[in-house]
Parts: C-alpha cells; structure tokens; sequence
C-alpha cells in the first residue's frame, strides 16, 4: 500500500476515492432500506403526518410562488422565441411540457431541499450530538423508527404533491404572462396543453419526484445522523458541515439522477 | 504505574452486573483495560476516578450503547453479549440511563418528556400513560412546569426531569451519568439526596458516576474507583477510608479546591499546607492544640441526604465562626469529621475553648439545625444526632495524621441533638 501511495499517487488518490464513493453510496443504501422498511411499523402515523406537515405544507407557500414566477418568466421568454416562427399558439403546450416533465419535479427537490432538508439535517445533526439520539436508544425506541422512517415517509409523500402544485400554478403564471399581459389567444392556451400533453408525461414528472424524494431525504438524514462519525470537524461545526453537505449533495444529485431518469424514459 | 486491585465484598448475593476482563479501545487509546468490577442488587454504587479514566464507557457498556472488545459482561451471571433478541430486549428494559446533560428533547414538553417513553414502547392506553406521568411529574415536584419546555427551566429542574423521565418505566437499574456536574453546592447535595430519596421510594438499583467526594459517599453503599482503565478499589465508604492506597489520596486531593464546598472550610490541601506554613516555619517547637469534631448521624437522619449536607454545613460554620476569630484554623477530615488546629494554644485553654463552643453548640447550631429540619422536613420529621470532641496538645512539628489519631482516640460527646427535645450537649 504505502508502495502504491509512492509510486503512483494519482492512481492510488483516484482509487481511494472510488472505494469511499463506493462505501459511502452502501451506506446510505443500506440507510434508505432500513428507514424505508420502519415506515410500516406501529405507532408511525402521529411521526408522519407531524413531517409531512412541515416538509409538505409548510414548504407549499414557497413551492406555490417558486412555481408561479418560474411559470411567468417562461411565459416570457418562450413567447419572444415562439413568435420568431409564428408559433405563439403552441406557447401553453411548451410551458406545460416544460413544467410537467422538467423543471416542476426539479425546481420543487431543490426547495424542498433548501427549505426542508437542510433543516433536517441540522435537526438530526443536533439530536446526535447532543446525545438525544443516544437517550432514544437507551429508552429502547429505535432511533431509525422515530426520526428516519417518519421523514422518508413524509417525503415520499410531499414531493409528488408540492410539484403537482408546482405544475398548476407553473401554468397559471405562464397563462398570465402570455395571454394577459402578451395577448395569446386564450382559447389556443389551454387547447394546446390539453391536446400535447400525455398521461406518460405526467407520470414522469411524479416518477422523477419520487426518486427525488427518496435521495433528499436518505442524503439529508444520513448526513445529520453521522454528524459524529465526521472527521474534519466536531460539535456545532459537524452540524455545520453536515447540513451544507446535505444541501450540496442533494441538489447534486436531483441534477444528476434527473439526467438519468429522463434518459431511461425517453 | 501498575493498578493494585482492593475488593472488599460487601453482600455475598450474586451480583447484578459484573465486569470480567473488559477492554475497550478508541483508535489506539486503551479506555477500559482488562477491567473486572461487580455492582449488586439494590445499592447505590458510585463510580469515581479522574476525567477520562472511562467512567462513562463504562456505563455505556452496561446499557449496550458499546461493546467491550475483549472480555464479558455479566447480568444475574448470564452474559449479555450472548442473550438472545427478547432476552436483551428483557434486559434493557430493566435499565434507564440518565445522562451528564440530560438529553431532553428540546422540542417537546416536560410532560411529553416523560411520556416518551411510555407512548413509545408500550402499548398502554393514553388515560393510563397520563396517569403514570402524572405521578412521577408530581413525585418529582415538576407539576407547575409540566407544560414548560426544557430550555425554559433550570439546571435542578432540567435533572428532575431527567430522572421523572428514566423512572416513568419502572426501572430495575438506574444509571447516572454525572447527575451534579455544572450544579452549585446545595443543588448538587439536592440532587444527590433526590436520588437517594427517590432511590428508596422507587427500590431500584443506583450506579452513579460523580465528582462530588466526599458528599456522595454520604449516599453510596458502595464505591469503586477507577484508575487508569481498572478498578482500584472496591467497596464500601469504611472500607476505603481503611484503605492506605495513594490512587485514593492522590484522587481525593486532586479533586479539592481552596474550599471544601459544603462546609465553607479549607480544603484538607490547603488546610496541610497552611498547617505547614504557619506553624513549622521558623517555630520548631511551638504548642498547638487540635479538636477534632465527629458528627455522627442515627440511621434515620442518613437517610435523608440533603438534611445531612445542610447540618454539616451548619457546623462548619459555627467552628469557623468561633474558632476563626482566635486564629484557629478548620478543615473537613472525611465526610463528618471536622479537625481545627488552634495555633499556640495549650491544652488547658483549648479544653476552655471548647467548653464554651459546647455551649454555643447548644444556643445556636442546634437551633439553626432544628429550623432547617422543619423547615426542610416539616415538623412530624425526626432525625437524632451527636458531636463528639476530642482535644490533644501537640507540637507544631506533628504530622496531622498523627494528631488526628490522638485527637479521635480522646473523643467524648460533648452534644447531643434528639428531635423531640431540641439539643442537649453535656
């Protein structure tokens, strides 16, 4: 090893961070799968809803006027496209292309995230380091059941329905925008959005939010729940850099996971 | 330096929980080292020793939040680490584990607090858990702060809850990790007369890790001290003060201050160096006197905990106050004796002296100590003490040991307190 280390420090550098790579994405797979599973145990409900009420509801606000703005300025900007070749009239099937299959599922993970997961992951961070985490097991309740489990569950179940928001009021935007203030036919808006957008659509904006869901939860639980197993930092600081990296990560990889979901789909 | 180990059974039963050759390591660090120690059913045994000797690995273990690397640990002599899922469950059950800085859930309410628990692991109706709450919120006297969250309440209060918390389930086995740590001195006696108290009112198993010496002997029935990842010492408080081991010396200076806290006297480190000071220097044959005061306690009175603590400090402040004044100097000598030195005094005087205290004894600190009876007790309580005096007349180059065996051995009860008859002292 220390030979390899020597000679070729590229390479051994290179592999080294490929096993951790590797051992990391275990982890967390492992993480999910345990999380995942402690959902269906007693005395999970009151859990749930308690998170999908501050991960889901009170993150709609934020999705709601996220999603109408980004719905206006697409109404904007693809409606000065759109007229370079007369085809303004097809400006309510692009906006709700664009939404439905992109940019709501995606747009949706990284406030959730911002809002929701990063809080998460402080919150955790801190019931660990403060050994509530520790108090939880020596009163025999598993610390994946209560505070794990509750918050996958909560997520799987508010990221669909915040983007589904974020799609509606997406559309309403791009319908202000582009039929009130640019004068598109109002008839031709909602014509085109029922007429090209299809079922298989739909259901890949929601598969995309659930995967999303699925990877912000388990990367911001995971990253809160080893604050103590950092070793570049302690205490407050661990909690710090646990929650940054939470927020990094995910958005890292909604990105990229949405790359390749879109790609099987297609 | 190489750990002898002192045991000194004090029950024959089986132990509850026993050590065999554990070790533990973090990284290169060896905390635990082939460490054997036994706790038994139904004492309060406290853990000593200095920070990082792994004290709270210790009791880590015990409750399964670790795993020793080598050796077992024993629970009714079944090993634990090869009890099966509802076995270990069984066993854990029957532990509560309070911790150095509580670990309250901050988001949650003192009464949810306690609940947690109950709602948690048990399949008990919400009427029923209410109830039990409710009862240990009110034996803890928490009542007026139920609806309070933890950061809103005190330090003292913020422990109670704690321990409402580790009792709601009924445990066996009660852990405390540091229970008076960052507590001022009469809040740190209170917590330790709680636990105490609660101790004999619940009838569970106490393993208490504690700084506090020598108040907390007042409470344990058993000591174990740790040194250096072993167990150096077993036993009880009167077998330790047998015990002429320098770990014990070494631990009990290192953990005094200027002031002995609950007395408001020097420390026995300071009282040592000050006796070397004032009286060896340049004097080598100078007189001195030394009474040494012994409060002895009936059985009831032991009990009580904090009454203890608040009569010993009573004392300490009236030989202070009279002997002070006269150039004596006082320190507390194990956990109810207290040695005065009276520089330059002969016996004849010194027997004056301590005539006319004896009288003081009577006027003021029985009086003192019976309005902190009622006043702490209420006043159907009942709890008897006497204070013993012996004089000696030395020379200033006694070792202090010396002159405390002298002044023991012509020990007398000079007062005696009765809680029906207020004070009599003879």
């Amino acid at each position: 090893m220390q030979q390899a280390r020597t000679q070729i420090p590229f390479f051994f550098t290179i592999g080294k961070a490929t096993f951790n790579l590797i051992g990391s994405l275990g982890a967390m797979a492992i993480f999910f799968s345990e999380g995942f599973f402690k959902i269906f145990r007693p005395k999970q409900i009151r859990e749930i809803v308690n998170q999908v009420f501050y991960i889901g509801a009170k993150s709609t606000t934020i999705v709601m006027l996220i999603g109408l703005f980004t719905g206006m300025v697409l109404g904007l900007q693809l409606y000065y496209t759109l007229i370079k070749f007369n085809a303004e009239g097809m400006l309510g099937s692009v906006i709700s292309m664009s939404l439905i299959r992109e940019l709501g599922p995606v747009l949706t993970a990284i406030m959730i995230t911002a809002r929701a997961g990063s809080a998460m992951a402080a919150e955790i961070g801190i019931l660990r380091i403060s050994e509530q985490i520790d108090a939880l097991y020596t009163m025999r309740i598993d610390p994946m059941r209560y505070i794990v489990s509750p918050r996958i569950a909560a997520a799987i179940i508010s990221f669909p329905l915040l983007t589904a928001f974020f799609d509606l009021i997406g559309i309403i935007g791009g319908y202000l925008t582009g039929v009130l203030l640019l004068g598109v036919n109002e008839g031709a808006y909602f014509y085109r959005v029922q007429v090209y957008l299809e079922l298989v659509d739909i259901r890949g904006g929601f598969l995309k939010s659930l995967v999303f869901a699925v990877l912000v939860a388990t990367i911001c639980c995971f990253q809160g729940y080893f604050t103590h197993m950092r070793t570049d930092s302690y205490g407050a600081k661990s909690v710090s850099l646990s929650t940054t990296s939470a927020v990094v990560i995910s958005c890292v990889m909604i990105l990229v996971s949405d790359y390749v979901v879109t790609s099987l789909l297609m | 330096m190489s750990s002898r180990h002192f045991s000194c059974r004090t029950s024959v039963d089986t132990p509850l929980i026993e050590f065999r050759d554990v070790t533990k390591r973090f990284g290169d660090r060896t905390i635990l080292d082939k460490i054997s120690l036994k706790i038994y059913e139904n004492q309060i045994t406290t853990i000593i020793g200095k920070s990082g000797t792994g004290k709270s690995v210790l009791l880590k273990h015990i409750i399964g939040l670790l795993t020793p690397d080598e050796g077992t640990i024993l629970f009714r002599g079944m090993p634990v680490h090869e009890m099966g899922r509802g076995e270990w469950d069984a066993y854990r059950s029957q532990i509560s584990y309070m911790f150095q800085n509580n670990a309250l859930f901050d988001s949650l309410t003192v009464f949810d607090n306690v609940a947690l628990p109950l709602r948690q692991t048990t399949n008990l109706r919400k009427r029923e858990v209410m109830k039990k709450v409710v009862t240990r919120i009110q034996q803890t006297e928490l009542s007026e702060v139920a609806r309070k969250y933890p950061s809103e309440l005190s330090g003292g209060m913020q422990k109670r809850v704690a321990l409402a918390r580790a009792l709601v389930t009924d445990p066996k086995i009660v852990l405390f990790d540091e229970p008076t740590t960052g507590q001022d001195p009469i809040r740190k006696n209170i917590i330790l007369s709680m636990i105490a108290h609660y101790r004999r009112q619940f009838g569970f198993t106490a393993v208490l890790i504690s700084h506090d010496i020598p108040d907390v002997f007042f409470i344990s029935d058993r000591i174990i001290l740790l040194w250096e990842g072993k167990a150096a010492f077993e036993g009880s408080y009167e077998e330790s003060t047998h015990l002429d081991h320098p770990m014990i010396d070494e631990l009990l200076h290192s953990m005094e201050g200027f002031q002995d806290e609950l007395t408001g006297l020097l420390s026995k480190q300071v009282f040592r160096n000050r006796y070397t000071m004032t009286l060896q220097k340049g004097q080598l044959d100078s007189t001195i006197s030394a009474i040494l005061f012994t409060v002895e306690f009936d059985l009831v009175a032991d009990m009580f905990g904090a009454p203890v603590f608040e009569i010993l400090k009573i004392m300490g402040q009236n030989i202070n106050d009279f002997f002070g004044p006269l150039g004596g100097f006082s320190a507390r000598h194990e956990r109810n004796q207290l040695l005065t030195i009276l520089p330059h005094i002969g016996l004849h005087d010194a027997q004056a002296l301590l005539e006319k205290f004896t009288h003081q004894l009577q006027e003021k600190a029985f009086s003192d100590i019976q309005l902190m009876i009622q006043s702490r007790m209420g006043a159907d309580m009942c709890l008897n003490l006497s204070v013993k005096a012996g004089v000696i007349e030395g020379k200033s180059t006694d070792d202090i040991d010396t002159i405390m065996a002298m002044a023991e051995a012509s020990q007398t009860t000079v007062g005696v307190y009765k809680c029906e008859s207020r004070g009599e002292a003879h």
